[in-house]
C-alpha cells in the first residue's frame, strides 16, 4: 500500500546538484547544492572572491561546471545545444554590477535591444514596450540619455529594464547593491521585490550586503568555501547555530574568519633583524 | 642542476602558452567566419564599421600616401638623373607604391590606427561585461561585435591601400613634374606603358587583401582575448600593433617571394 504520507512538491525552477567547479586548482565550489522555488526571491550571500559572480555565469551556461549538474526549468543546462542554451537564455534575465550596457546605445535603444534582436514587432509596439519597461524601473523621462551620463544606480536600473525587456521567467542579480547611496540603494530593494511580484518573475541575488538582502529575500543561501554552510528564511539564518554565519550576518570583526591573516607572531617578526 | 630544469620549465610553459593561444585564435577565426551568415541578412552592422574602420582611416591614409609620393619623386629622381633616366621617374614612383609600399605602408598605418582601436574597443566591451551582457541576452557577440569588425578590416584594407598608391603616384607627379622638370608626358607614357595589370596591380591588391585579413584577425583577437583589466587592454593594444606590423613585414617577403622570385 503506497504511504500517504508524501513530502510536498516544491516548484523548483533551478535545481543545482554536487556542483564542483575548479580554477586552477583551488576549488570554487566544492559540492553545492541548491533549490531556487519558482516565484521566490532567492538570496545566495558569501564574503568576496567565494565564487558568486561565477555562480551567476554557471546557472547562466556561460561556464561549464567540472562535475554536477544544474537544471534550468526541467532543461540541464551544459548539455544543451547552442540553439536551445539561447532559447532558455532567452527566458531570462542578467544584472550585471555594472550594468554592462552597451555604450554606444541610449537608453531607449539599450532596452529596445533584446526586442530588436529577438522580436519581429513593428516599432510602434517596440516604443511602446520599451516606454512601460522604463516607466517601471522610473527612468522613462532619462529615455534619451547616453549610458556615460547615468550615475551607476541608474545604469542599474535601465539593465533591469533591459533584463525584463523580453518578459523572462527568472532575473540574475549579480551583487545589485555595491556601490550604491543608501536612496538608490533602497530604490533598488523596493524594485526587486516589486517586479518579482508584480511580474511573477523568480529572482535570484548574490550579494553580500547583508541587511538589505535579507529584507527582501524569501530564501537564503550563504557560501563559504566551496560549500553551502546555511540556508532557508532570513530570521532562521540570521539565529543561526553557527559561529561562521554568525559573524557573517551580524559582521564581527573577529571570529571564525579571522582578523589577522595568517603570520607568524608579532615579536618574532618585528625583531628578527 | 634546478636552474636549468626551471628554465626549461619556463621554455615549456611559454611554448606550450603560445600554442594554447595559437589555437584559441583559429576558433575565434572559425567562429567570426561562420558569422558570415547572419553579418549578410544584417548588412547595417558591417556598414556602420565599414565607416568607422575604413572611412575615419582615410586621412591618414591619403596624407601619408601623398608624402611617401613626393618622397619618391625626389629620392627617385636624384638617383635616375644620374643615369639620365629622369623619364622612367613614373614607373618607379608607381611600381614602388603599388608592389610594395601601397599595401605595406597602408597596412601598418591600419594596424597603428583601426587596429589598435579594435582591439581597445573590443577589450573594453570585455572589461565592461557587454560581451558577457550580450551572451545572456542570446546574442552571440562573435557574430554580432567580432564578424563585422574582422570583414570591415579585411574589406578596407584594399581600397585603402588603393587610395595610399594613387595619391603617392600624383605626390610623385608634383615633385617630379611640377618642381624638378621632368616632362609630364613622359611621367605618365612610361608608367602606362611599363605597368603591368596582372604583375604589379593584382599582386598588390592580393597583398592588401592578404594583410586585411590578417590584420583584422589580429585585431579581434587581442581584442576578446585580453585580461580584462585596464592593465590587459592596454597590453592587448600594444599588442595588436606589434604583432600586426610584424605579420605584415615578414607575410610581405614570403609574398614577393611567391610572386616575383623566380
Amino acid at each position: 500500500m503506497p504511504s500517504r504520507r508524501r513530502p510536498v512538491k516544491r516548484d523548483v525552477l533551478v535545481r543545482i546538484r554536487g556542483l564542483r567547479f575548479y580554477r586552477g586548482d583551488r576549488a570554487i565550489f566544492d559540492g553545492v547544492d541548491i533549490d531556487i522555488l519558482r516565484g521566490k526571491v532567492t538570496a545566495i550571500m558569501g564574503p568576496s572572491g567565494t565564487g558568486k559572480t561565477t555562480l551567476l555565469k554557471l546557472i547562466g551556461g556561460q561556464l561549464r561546471p567540472s562535475a554536477g549538474s544544474i537544471e534550468v526549468d526541467g532543461q540541464n543546462i551544459h548539455a544543451l545545444g547552442t540553439r536551445d542554451l539561447y532559447a532558455l537564455r532567452k527566458r531570462m534575465g542578467m544584472l550585471f554590477q555594472s550594468g554592462a550596457l552597451l555604450t554606444d546605445l541610449n537608453v531607449f535603444e539599450n532596452v529596445a535591444y533584446p526586442l530588436r534582436e529577438h522580436t519581429d514587432l513593428p516599432e510602434s509596439m517596440i516604443r511602446k514596450l520599451v516606454l512601460l519597461k522604463l516607466e517601471a524601473v522610473g527612468l522613462r523621462g532619462a529615455r534619451d540619455l547616453m549610458p556615460a551620463e547615468l550615475s551607476g544606480g541608474m545604469a542599474r536600473r535601465v539593465a533591469l529594464a533591459r533584463g525584463i525587456a523580453l518578459d523572462p521567467m527568472m532575473i540574475l542579480y549579480d551583487e545589485p547593491f555595491t556601490g550604491q547611496d543608501p536612496i538608490s540603494m533602497g530604490v533598488l530593494v523596493q524594485l526587486i521585490r516589486r517586479l518579482n511580484d508584480a511580474a511573477r518573475l523568480t529572482s535570484v541575488i548574490v550579494s553580500h550586503d547583508v541587511a538589505e538582502t535579507a529584507a527582501i529575500a524569501d530564501d537564503l543561501y550563504v557560501i563559504a568555501d566551496g560549500r553551502v554552510i546555511d540556508r532557508g528564511p532570513p530570521a532562521k539564518v540570521k539565529v543561526s547555530g553557527s559561529a561562521w554565519t554568525r559573524q557573517f550576518m551580524q559582521g564581527l570583526p573577529d571570529g571564525p574568519v579571522p582578523f589577522h591573516y595568517p603570520a607568524a607572531p608579532l615579536a618574532g617578526d618585528l625583531f628578527a633583524v | 642542476m634546478n636552474a636549468v630544469l626551471d628554465s626549461l620549465a619556463a621554455l615549456g610553459r611559454t611554448g606550450l602558452e603560445a600554442l594554447a593561444r595559437l589555437g584559441r585564435g583559429h576558433v575565434l577565426l572559425l567562429g567570426v567566419l561562420e558569422g558570415l551568415g547572419p553579418l549578410v541578412r544584417r548588412p547595417r552592422l558591417l556598414l556602420v564599421q565599414l565607416y568607422s574602420v575604413g572611412v575615419l582611416s582615410v586621412l591618414i591614409i591619403a596624407v601619408s600616401g601623398i608624402f611617401v609620393g613626393m618622397v619618391l619623386g625626389l629620392q627617385g629622381h636624384y638617383i635616375l638623373s644620374r643615369f639620365g633616366a629622369e623619364a622612367t621617374l613614373g614607373v618607379m614612383v608607381a611600381a614602388s607604391l603599388v608592389r610594395e609600399l601601397g599595401p605595406v605602408v597602408t597596412a601598418l598605418l591600419f594596424a597603428g590606427r583601426a587596429g589598435s582601436a579594435l582591439t581597445a574597443e573590443i577589450g573594453l566591451m570585455k572589461a565592461t561585461e557587454q560581451l558577457s551582457g550580450l551572451e545572456m541576452m542570446a546574442v552571440n557577440p562573435v557574430y554580432r561585435v567580432l564578424t563585422p569588425r574582422f570583414f570591415a578590416g579585411f574589406l578596407s584594407m584594399p581600397l585603402l591601400a588603393a587610395m595610399f598608391s594613387a595619391l603617392g603616384v600624383y605626390g610623385g607627379w608634383f615633385v617630379g613634374v611640377g618642381l624638378l622638370g621632368v616632362d609630364d608626358g613622359t611621367y605618365w607614357s612610361q608608367m602606362q606603358a611599363k605597368i603591368d595589370l596582372e604583375e604589379d596591380i593584382y599582386n598588390g591588391v592580393i597583398k592588401s587583401l592578404v594583410f586585411g585579413f590578417v590584420c583584422a584577425w589580429i585585431a579581434i583577437f587581442q581584442g576578446y582575448d585580453c585580461v580584462p583589466t585596464s592593465e590587459g587592454v592596454s597590453r592587448a593594444t600594444t599588442k595588436t600593433v606589434v604583432h600586426s606590423a610584424l605579420a605584415v613585414l615578414g607575410l610581405d617577403f614570403v609574398l614577393t617571394a611567391l610572386m616575383f622570385g623566380k
